[in-house]
């Protein structure tokens, strides 16, 4: 295991690196679940049916990608799990409800009496309101650090209101994907409506997070890094000027480029994510804790990598077949 | 109350709710794929729709499984932030297997078994049903072994406080693995197979006379009949694994104060820990020293053994592990006679329709027993490893986080209130789908991949 040098450096950064994966992949996946959860109230019953019917094949593995980020965090950083997770406890635990609300919602709302269908939809709503709302609230503090300051919550008021817009943005071009007809034409204006969210987002974390940490403010804006890093902005303008262009069109006459819009979105979200993990990187309590530093024993980390190494890419290919079956505009979800 | 006590109610709440649904997903899986299998292989229609009524049973139950799940793998970090620190060498790759090798594949093939019977071939169908079946197998597994390593380490050396592992075969199959996985599968068949026949019992009861729900009630029948002996078998080889890894354990199930031979089998009994003696005994003579030695005068460990000279006391707290020890025990002697005399009516009579009113009445309620017996079984099995986290290695008290405690106190309401809450309507939706059943609402049959044939828009439930 000597093989690629000290396994104390590599395995860190490797596992650091299949953490960042798996909350990028959480974030575009369950992203546009929790976005059309969020859209809800804008919708008729009828229109609820086919979104929900639009992700519910998937919602359930999706979220399973939140349980392994949760997961290599806890094997990987034991010591930052701990530090990350108590600081955060209150938000945890309102995410936690609201996934528990949104996710018993998608069964209850058909299964239990007709009389009582509004009231789980109205969970199914609060819940993915609830869960994408502490999620940016956690974002924002852990930019911030993890400092709890009457500054640092109105940063997080801000992350939380941008993050839940930026999940319905996702979640709106899903929904242009993945519906036709009427349906299609309101996600269209949804998304039109919600890329102010994502831009000022995207915007204000890279305002902040230089402005909070010198460290930070370095890496990006000394010579030679500001020019090496150039492309990273520049791409996501040029992403988010193509995504209000496509918006404008949409959606045409014979259904072409309705995916475009879900593509740029994923394309946004991954820059964005780069950036981010440049920023923070070798922290994983920023500021305070290194991925080094945290780290669990080599010798577990490598008994892990070998499990991953043989089972990822089968998941990789049993979630492409899943999401092969079920291609295609969504029609209602059947047992039979 | 503080930080310790809220998080160990808030934990066991958390954990004890989850339960409840993995027992019954574990093995109604398999029951489904038998379903299917039955299916495929008679063409009989009355398998097709026994599938589709437990399908939607399942559905249900994984969502609420997936979603308390969750909230048990925060629950780490936020309340017990010292076990990872100090076992996280070991529970760290056991959980990782578990996410990678059993969530993802149940999570994943189970959206292909619910929603693709008319958008994929039948045999991919099939294959899906089991893949889930087995994904939550594979999950009961894994988090059994870490389950399991917490009450009997081995294969690991501590070296400043931290604990490394040394032997994988040794954790993964320490000494009480084998007992305690194969005592919760049992455990699980056994939730299904009183669920199977108590929400059939209920079809019957109000007019359902259907092919299907006379073949789901004979089969939870035969497969509580089957299971129940094995699982008392199984639960004293478990018990006698205890005897030899934990005996403070075994001294409190038994409410056995002095360490000496020719123990009663005390069938009632109320502990008192001031007097450190029993009040009210019913006892069996010499039954516990033969249970557990097979002997008469076999010597069984007493719970006066476990305190120190300076008076502390070193054993878990011995009412709750002996009455839910009881609860337990009792649960599984109810299951027992009613599901033998269940079975010898059937087979006299040749006839589902042969079993009298009350017995059918008595079932009920017993589709729950599995429920009981399977949480009783857990509160004995993990208050009895108190004050240890892990068994000699970790205190309860070293984990905790430091949290303030009315954080733990709100958040704790929180989930209670929730928890309340989706446990009735949990309840009350499986009764609502019986007596929808029961009156006829039969969903109409369609072939799979036949997709011109999907006509009739009717939601999916
Ligand atoms: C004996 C079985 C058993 C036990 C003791 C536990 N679980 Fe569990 N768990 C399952 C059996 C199971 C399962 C059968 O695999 C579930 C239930 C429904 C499901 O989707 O999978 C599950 C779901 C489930 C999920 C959601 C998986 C998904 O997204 O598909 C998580 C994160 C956990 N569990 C975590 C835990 C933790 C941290 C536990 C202990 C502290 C725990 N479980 C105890
Ligand atoms: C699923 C069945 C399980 C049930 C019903 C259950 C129940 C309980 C209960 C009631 C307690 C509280 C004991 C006390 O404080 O007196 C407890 C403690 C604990 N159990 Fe389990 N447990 C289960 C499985 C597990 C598993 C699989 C793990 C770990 C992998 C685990 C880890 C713990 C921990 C960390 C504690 C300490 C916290 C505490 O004392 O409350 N348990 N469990
Ligand atoms: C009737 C005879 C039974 C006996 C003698 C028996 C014995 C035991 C013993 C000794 C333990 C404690 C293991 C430990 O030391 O940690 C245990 C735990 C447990 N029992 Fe039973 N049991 C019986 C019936 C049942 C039934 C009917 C169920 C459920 C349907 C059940 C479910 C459980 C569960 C879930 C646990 C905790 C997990 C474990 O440690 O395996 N038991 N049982």
């Amino acid at each position: 295991m000597n093989l690629f040098g000290d396994p104390a450096q590599w395995l860190p950064l490797t596992f650091a690196a299949l953490m960042g994966l798996s909350i990028l992949i959480y974030v575009v996946l369950d992203g546009f679940d929790l976005g059309v959860g969020v859209l809800f109230p804008f919708a008729t019953d009828v229109e609820r049916d086919r979104m929900v019917a639009s992700i519910g094949p998937f919602w359930d593995a999706n979220e399973t990608w939140l349980v392994l980020a949760v997961g290599i965090l806890l094997v990987a950083f034991p010591a930052a799990h701990g530090a990350i997770l108590t600081a955060l406890y209150l938000p945890v635990a309102i995410m936690l409800i609201g996934l528990i609300l949104r996710g018993v919602a998608f069964e209850f709302r058909v299964k239990a009496p007709v009389p009582h269908k509004g009231r789980w939809n109205a969970a199914f709503w609060a819940g993915s309101l609830m869960t994408s709302l502490s999620q940016g609230w956690m974002l924002g503090l852990y930019i911030m650090g993890l400092q709890q300051t009457p500054a640092t919550w109105v940063f997080a008021a801000l992350t939380a209101l941008f993050l839940t817009v930026g999940y319905s943005f996702i979640g709106a071009t899903w929904l242009i994907l993945k519906t036709d007809g009427d349906l299609q034409r309101k996600a269209v204006a949804w998304a039109r409506g919600g890329i102010w969210g994502v831009v000022l987002g995207m915007g204000a974390i890279s305002l902040a997070s230089p402005l909070v940490s010198p460290r930070i403010w370095d890496k990006w804006l000394s010579v030679p890094e500001i020019f090496l890093l150039a492309p990273l902005p520049i791409m996501s303008g040029a992403l988010v000027v193509l995504l209000w262009l496509a918006l404008r069109r949409l959606p045409t006459s014979d259904d072409s480029w309705a995916w475009f819009p879900f593509v740029a979105t994923i394309a946004l979200f991954t820059l964005a994510f780069f950036g981010m993990a440049y920023s923070f990187y070798p922290y994983v309590v920023p500021e305070r804790l290194t991925i080094y530093e945290a780290a669990s024993a080599p010798e577990s980390l490598f008994i892990i990598l070998i499990g991953t190494c043989v089972v990822l890419p089968m998941i990789a290919g049993y979630t492409a077949l899943a999401y092969f079956i079920f291609r295609g505009k969504a029609t209602e979800l059947r047992y039979d | 109350m503080d930080t310790l006590l809220l998080s160990r109610i808030q934990f066991g709440a958390n954990i004890s709710f989850h339960i409840l649904f993995p027992t019954i997903t574990i093995a109604l899986g398999w029951v489904l794929l038998f379903f299917k299998l039955r299916f495929n292989a008679t063409g009989d229609v009355k398998w097709m729709e026994a599938y589709r009524f437990w399908v939607k049973v399942f559905a249900l139950s994984f969502a609420m499984g997936v979603v308390s799940g969750i909230t048990m793998s925060f629950q780490f970090g936020t309340n017990w932030p010292g076990f990872m620190e100090t076992v996280g060498n070991i529970a760290g790759p056991l959980l990782a297997y578990e996410i990678m090798t059993a969530f993802f594949l149940e999570a994943v093939f189970l959206g292909i078994m619910l929603f693709g019977f008319s958008r994929v071939p039948g045999w991919l169908h099939t294959t899906a049903t089991f893949l889930v079946a087995f994904g939550t197998t594979m999950s009961a597994f894994w988090i059994l072994v870490l389950n399991s390593w917490m009450h009997t380490p081995a294969g690991f050396e501590m070296h400043d406080g931290v604990a490394f592992a040394t032997d994988w075969w040794a954790i993964i199959f320490n000494p009480s693995m084998p007992y305690r996985l194969v005592h919760m599968l049992l455990a699980s068949g056994l939730t299904v197979a009183f669920l199977l026949a108590g929400l059939s019992a209920f079809r019957w009861l109000i007019g359902d006379r259907s092919a299907e729900v006379r073949t789901t009630l004979k089969s939870g029948l035969i497969l509580g009949a089957t299971l129940i002996p094995l699982q008392i078998l199984a639960g004293d080889f478990h018990g006698l694994n205890t005897l030899e890894h934990q005996p403070a354990k075994v001294a409190a199930m038994e409410g056995n104060w002095e360490t000496g031979p020719n123990v009663p089998l005390l069938l009632f009994a109320v502990p008192d820990k001031e007097t450190r003696s029993n009040l009210l005994e019913i006892a069996v003579p010499n039954g516990a020293s033969l249970i557990l030695t097979h002997k008469t005068d076999g010597v069984v460990p007493g719970l006066n053994d476990f305190v120190t000279e300076d008076g502390t006391v070193k054993h878990p707290p011995v009412a709750p592990v002996f009455y839910s020890f009881r609860v337990m025990v009792g649960t599984g002697m109810a299951m027992l006679l009613l599901s033998w005399a269940a079975v010898v009516i059937m087979a006299r009579r040749r006839d589902v329709g042969a079993l009298p009113k009350p017995l059918l009445w008595a079932l009920v309620p017993m589709a729950f027993s599995g429920w009981v017996a399977t949480l009783a079984g857990w509160y004995t099995t993990e208050i009895g490893r108190q004050p240890w986290l892990v068994y000699g290695v970790l205190t309860t008290e070293q984990a905790v986080a430091d949290v303030p405690a009315p954080f733990v106190g709100t958040t704790l309401a929180a989930y209670l209130a929730i928890y309340v809450l989706l446990l009735a309507a949990y309840v009350s939706v499986l009764f609502f789908l019986a007596r929808k059943a029961a009156q006829g609402d039969r969903p109409r049959r369609r072939t799979p991949l036949s997709g011109e044939a999907i006509v009739a828009q009717v939601p999916a439930e």
